[in-house]
């Protein structure tokens, strides 16, 4: 079991016929994710990689049934492309795309809500999804872990692949990488809840880091709904204020956004949070084992 | 990036934004000239990317041009939570009937935009937002909607302004919002707003937060930086398209992902907190998930420029690049900053883990490059790397 993606995830990806497209195509393919075709404008009718290219995100869902999108299109396209998922209500949009200016994610995510929120959007700068064993939206290296009962939620990429990487004998029912961008769409609250309904999933892990006040909220939502095991890891404990370190979101400005704070917020709740990563995996690891 | 007062408030200018008349002034002689062509009475300001210039003493009136030099001597060098002023803004001083607090920003937990209004300005708005909630009007605003002239009425109102300020406020605001809106900002703030004796409202100060993300079409944006108060370090890198931020200690850091290289500063602090000195770490440097030869070598080169650099501690997780990939990229730079006649002078640790882990590992081994130590973990690796800097302090 999974959330939002399983075996039977029918992908198309926009942006395909691009350098990152193609590379990453090529590499969930491999994985053995279902993807069924790509997206461009430009090259509608063509074939890119054995797959059908159509002219619009629609189309390629009436012809191939697909539900899932995962974009790939360079920042100033984005919003457009995400838009227009929405607009054939796709039911999972994966965002990959790194450096989307805010107002576009803004708008497009307040685009997606006036429509009601038919599609679930990861991202943007996100890794993507992946339900090891099963299909593979995104950019999150296949073969490093295994299929398993833990289920991740992550702003970092690296950090997740890492802790699937420590944990890979336990293994993973689905990773999120949510992506480490001011605004986002799927959060770390969307995601706990849906692994706290999932019963293919055990135990959790979560990762944050600093900036805003995302994981202040989640601890808050898993102290009232949320009674399987969580461990965190927050990164950037000793990242001085007003610098931002690589991830546009990741900024602490004034007292708000600490890692000191979220860590407190989360143990306070009573999730146990590692100081490094190789202490999270080895906390999770205790968990699983007393299971 | 943020925007010193007087950026922010030549983008207010742009916007048909009222804004104090006022000259920028790196020198005393300077602002003696500005004090003179202003005429008057003038506020010398402090131009610091940082709150608080006015209880810092960063702020002063000067009643004339003579006066205005003896407050520019006084402004001018000093230092305001860690920012040293190097020049001053010279403005006419503005007869205040009142003063108001507005901003427009990015409410990033509930994902859209945010006015926030208040009749209680030219304070600390936290301060007020905290002790008496209901002086402050927070309203949510739709990319999708934006703000016409009516909307901004509202605001207004809604803050409690008085009637008589109300429609300058609206104008004020509607036009902040294009600004905010056509330049990719993610806050834009008038604190104080003034309504001026003369029934004008005005915007008495500026900050300014622009969107780094949306440079591609902000070509004009380029002209803001601060080139002078950029760290020579930080520009090179960024010449070269790196990740690179400076910090005050002495093990240099490379890694691959923002998150990760995040992490590797905090298991590095840790890790210092045993060895005399307590090496931490010199730079957040993150190259990406790809760690091509040709970007390794250029972060290498980054960080060895770096004086204060005692030892490098290379922490890579091998995702979508494999391990060997990296190895090989780590051998390729060595081989490339000697064909530059250059060399690895400081320590190298290197933790290489994930996929091809081993056969990375071996790579560098086989390759034997001086002063490169290969340890497994990434606590370990943090303490060898704490350690050699402590070594070599």
């Amino acid at each position: 079991m999974a959330i939002w993606l399983t075996e039977n995830s029918k992908i198309i990806v926009q942006g395909m016929t691009g350098s990152e497209g193609t590379k990453h195509t090529r590499r969930m393919l491999a994985a053995g994710s279902r993807v069924v075709g790509g997206v461009n404008a430009r090259k509608a009718g063509t074939t890119h990689e054995g797959l059908p290219v159509f002219g619009t995100v629609k189309e390629a869902m009436e012809k191939t049934r697909a539900d899932v999108s995962v974009v790939f299109v360079p920042p100033a396209f984005t919003k457009d492309a995400v838009k227009e998922a929405v607009d054939a209500e796709i039911p999972l949009c994966v965002v990959i795309t790194e450096g989307v200016p805010v107002h576009d994610t803004t708008e497009f995510w307040a685009y997606a809500t006036e429509k009601g929120n038919k599609t679930r959007i990861i991202g943007p700068n996100c890794p993507g999804i992946a339900s090891p064993g099963a299909s593979n939206a995104g950019i999150i290296p296949a073969d490093i872990t295994t299929a398993g009962r833990i289920g991740l939620v992550s702003k970092s990429g690296t950090l997740t692949y890492q802790l699937m990487y420590e944990l890979r004998d336990f293994g993973f029912s689905t990773a999120v990488g949510i992506g480490g961008d001011p605004v986002i769409g799927t959060t770390h609250i969307d995601c706990l809840q849906a692994f706290q309904d999932d019963p293919g999933t055990d135990a959790i892990v979560m990762i944050g880091e600093i900036g805003g006040d995302a994981e202040e909220r989640a601890a808050a939502y898993i102290e009232k709904h949320v009674t399987k095991p969580v461990v965190a890891y927050v990164a950037g404990f000793t990242a001085p204020e007003g610098k931002t370190m690589g991830h546009a979101g990741a900024i602490v400005s004034g007292s708000a956004g600490t890692a000191q704070a979220k860590k407190e917020a989360l143990e306070k709740v009573g999730v146990r949070v590692g100081k490094t990563p190789s202490e999270t995996a080895r906390l999770m690891r205790e968990i699983m084992q007393s299971r | 990036m943020d925007l010193f007062e007087h950026q922010a408030k030549e983008l207010f200018a742009d916007y048909g934004i009222p804004v104090p008349r006022g000259i920028v002034a790196h020198t005393v002689e300077e602002a003696r000239a500005a004090a003179e062509e202003l005429t008057g009475r003038v506020v010398v300001k402090a131009q610091v990317k940082t709150g608080g210039r006015g209880k810092a003493g960063g702020v002063k009136v000067a009643d004339d041009a003579a006066d205005a030099v003896e407050k520019a001597q006084a402004i001018l060098g000093m230092d305001i939570k860690g920012h040293t002023v190097h020049k001053v803004l010279v403005e006419e001083a503005s007869a205040i009937a009142e003063e108001y607090y507005f901003s427009f920003l990015l409410d990033r937990a509930n994902r859209t935009f945010l006015a926030i209004c208040s009749a209680a300005g030219g304070m600390d708005i936290e301060e007020v937002a905290h002790s008496t909630p209901e002086k402050v009007a927070k309203v949510p605003v739709s990319p999708l909607t934006g703000v016409d002239r009516a909307t901004a009425r509202e605001i207004a109102a809604a803050g409690g302004l008085p009637e008589k300020a109300l429609d300058g406020a609206a104008e004020l605001i509607e036009k902040l919002w294009c600004a905010f809106v056509d330049e990719d900002a993610s806050l834009v703030e008038v604190n104080p707003m003034i309504l001026s004796a003369d029934g004008q409202v005005k915007a008495l100060d500026g900050k300014v937060t622009l969107d780094d993300n949306a440079s591609f079409r902000q070509p004009d944006h380029e002209a803001f930086v601060d080139q002078a108060a950029e760290d020579p370090l930080e520009a090179a890198a960024k010449a070269k398209d790196l990740n690179y931020v400076k910090l005050d200690g002495t093990v240099g850091i490379i890694g691959n992902g923002a998150g990760l290289v995040m992490s590797t500063l905090d298991v590095v602090a840790y890790a210092g907190e045993a060895f005399p000195g307590k090496p931490a770490p010199a730079n957040f440097l993150d190259i990406g998930g790809g760690a091509s030869a040709e970007v390794m070598a250029a972060g290498l080169e980054i960080i060895m420029s770096d004086p204060s650099v005692k030892s490098i501690f290379v922490n890579v997780f091998g995702g979508i690049t494999a391990c060997d990939a990296v190895a090989n990229g780590i051998v390729s730079a060595f081989k490339l900053l000697e064909s530059r006649g250059e060399s690895v002078n400081h320590p190298l640790v290197v933790r290489l883990d994930g996929n091809n882990a081993q056969l990375g590992r071996q790579i560098l081994a086989d390759a034997a490059l001086p002063r490169v130590e290969l340890v497994d973990t990434m606590d370990d690796a943090a303490k060898r790397a704490a350690e050699l800097a402590a070594v070599g302090a």
